[in-house]
C-alpha cells in the first residue's frame, strides 16, 4: 500500500477513534469555550487590538496542548507496536498531524466564532485572517504532534510536553501573531504576503523535519 | 605538539585579544564612544554559541547514524557549554545595551531570540533528565536537538529579517561594513571570534574527558 493510502487509513481510523469516545472532543471543546468566558469576565471587553489578537493566539495555543497532547499518549504501547508492523510508523504520524490540524482548525473557528461574539470584533479582513488561522491551525497541530511523539517517549507528562513545545512553537507563533494583526488592521495583501508565505514554509519545514526524523523515536 | 596546537593557538589569540582590544586604537562614534571595544568580547560569545550548537547539531545527527554513545556526550556537553557561552553573551550585551540604547532589555528581536534559544536547550536537559535509559535517553534527545536547532536558527535568522531591530545589520540598521569597522577592529575582532569559539571547543572537551572518565569509574566500582 502506498504511504498516502496508509495516511488515508490512519487518519479514518483517527477518526472513528474520536468518535467513539466523543467525551474526550467535547472536553477540549468545552475547554476553549470556558477559557474565552474566563477572558470574557476578566478583561469584559479588549479595545486594544494587540491585546485582543495576543490573547486569542494563547488561548488557542493552550487549547492546542491539550488537543495534541494526547495523541501519542492515548494509545498504549502494544497497540503502537501493532500498528508500526502493520503499516509505515511516518504513515501514522502524518495521518495524526491531519487529524489534528482538522481538529485544530476546527477548535480555532468554534473559539473565534465566540471570541468574536463576546470579547469585541476588531477584525478587518476576513479572508486574511481565515487564511493565517488555517496556516497557524495547521503549524500548531504539526509542531506539537511531533513533540507529544517524542514527550510520550519520556514519561508523557504534560509540563515536559508544554516546555518542549514553547520554544519550539515560538517562531511560528510570533509570525502567525504578526500576520493576523496585519488582517485585523487590513493591511493590504502586498504588505501580509511575506508573512503568509514564512508560515506555509515553516509549516513544510516542520512536516519535513518530523518525517525525517521520526524512524528515530518511535523504536522502543 | 600534533594534538595541543590549537590550545595554544586559542591560548595566544585569547591574549593578544585581551590586549590589542584594550589599547589598540577604535573609532570616535557617537554613543558607542569606548563601549565599542566590547565588540571583541560580546559578539564573540554569539559566534562561539552558534559554532558550539552547530557541534552539538553534528555529534547528534552523528549519534543517530550509529549509536555510539560519545557523540551523545558530544551533543550534551556542547549543548552545555554553549550555554554557558550564552549566558556570557547576555550579560555582556546587557551591560553594553544599558549603556548604548538606555536599558539592559530592550525588547529586540536577536535578544528574543537568544532568551529563546537559551530555553530551548535547558528543555533539551530537562528532557534528557527525565529519561533513565541511557541509549534511550541519546536517541530521544538527539531527535528533539535537531527538531530545535532547526526551528532555533530560524527563529534567530529569518524572522528578524521581517522586522525591524536595534542590532546592526537588520531593519535599516547598518551593518559591520558600514559601521566604521574599519581594518584596525577588524584585525582584533576575527581572532578574537576564533579564539573564544577554540575556547569553547576547549572546555566541551575537557567536559567530554571528564564524563567519559567517570562513567570509567563508575563501571570499576
Amino acid at each position: 500500500m502506498s504511504l498516502a493510502a496508509q495516511v488515508a487509513h490512519l487518519f479514518r481510523r483517527e477518526l472513528m477513534l474520536e468518535q467513539r469516545q466523543k467525551y474526550a472532543f467535547q472536553g477540549i471543546l468545552l475547554y476553549v469555550i470556558s477559557t474565552i468566558f474566563i477572558c470574557k469576565f476578566s478583561f469584559r471587553e479588549i479595545q486594544a487590538v494587540p491585546s485582543w489578537n495576543a490573547l486569542f493566539w494563547i488561548i488557542l495555543l493552550f487549547a492546542a496542548v491539550n488537543a495534541v497532547a494526547k495523541s501519542f499518549v492515548q494509545e498504549n504501547r502494544g497497540r503502537l507496536l501493532y500498528l508500526y508492523t502493520l503499516c509505515d510508523p511516518r504513515a501514522l504520524l502524518l495521518a495524526k498531524m491531519l487529524y489534528n490540524a482538522l481538529l485544530m482548525f476546527f477548535l480555532a473557528m468554534t473559539g473565534l466564532g465566540i471570541y468574536l461574539l463576546l470579547v469585541g470584533n476588531p477584525v478587518q479582513d476576513y479572508g486574511q485572517f481565515l487564511l493565517v488561522t488555517f496556516l497557524g491551525s495547521l503549524g500548531f497541530a504539526t509542531v506539537f504532534t511531533m513533540i507529544s511523539a517524542i514527550a510520550s517517549k519520556a514519561g508523557n507528562n504534560f509540563t515536559l510536553m508544554a516546555i518542549l513545545g514553547f520554544p519550539v512553537m515560538l517562531p511560528l507563533l510570533i509570525t502567525v501573531i504578526r500576520a493576523s494583526k496585519n488582517a485585523i488592521d487590513g493591511l493590504d495583501w502586498s504588505v501580509s504576503w511575506k508573512f503568509h508565505l514564512a508560515i506555509a514554509v515553516l509549516n513544510v519545514l516542520v512536516v519535513a523535519l518530523s518525517y525525517l526524523l521520526f524512524p528515530y523515536l518511535w523504536r522502543d | 605538539m600534533k594534538n595541543y596546537w590549537w590550545k595554544i593557538l586559542c591560548a595566544g589569540l585569547l591574549f593578544y585579544t585581551l590586549v590589542a582590544g584594550f589599547i589598540t586604537p577604535v573609532p570616535r562614534l557617537d554613543i558607542l564612544n569606548e563601549s565599542i571595544r566590547n565588540l571583541y568580547f560580546h559578539v564573540p560569545m554569539w559566534f562561539a554559541m552558534m559554532a558550539l550548537l552547530t557541534v552539538s547539531l553534528v555529534a547528534s545527527i552523528r549519534y543517530l547514524g550509529g549509536y555510539k554513545s560519545r557523540f551523545d556526550q558530544v551533543a550534551l556537553q556542547a549543548a552545555n557549554v554553549s550555554m554557558l557561552l550564552g549566558v556570557l553573551g547576555l550579560l555582556t550585551g546587557m551591560l553594553w545595551a544599558n549603556f548604548t540604547w538606555g536599558k539592559p532589555w530592550t525588547n529586540d528581536p536577536k535578544l528574543n531570540g537568544v532568551a529563546i534559544g537559551m530555553l530551548t536547550y535547558l528543555a533539551y536537559f530537562v528532557l534528557r533528565g527525565s529519561i533513565e535509559d541511557p541509549a534511550k535517553r541519546a536517541r530521544i534527545s538527539a531527535v528533539y536537538n535537531i527538531f530545535a536547532y532547526v526551528m532555533f536558527m530560524v527563529f534567530i535568522n529569518v524572522l528578524p529579517r521581517l522586522t525591524a531591530s536595534l542590532h546592526p545589520g537588520n531593519g535599516g540598521n547598518p551593518g559591520f561594513d558600514t559601521y566604521d569597522l574599519d581594518s584596525d577592529m577588524r584585525l582584533v575582532f576575527y581572532p578574537a571570534v576564533f579564539g573564544w569559539i577554540l575556547l569553547g571547543v576547549w572546555l566541551m572537551s575537557q567536559r567530554v574527558r571528564l564524563a567519559r572518565i567517570s562513567e570509567k569509574l563508575s563501571e570499576t566500582n
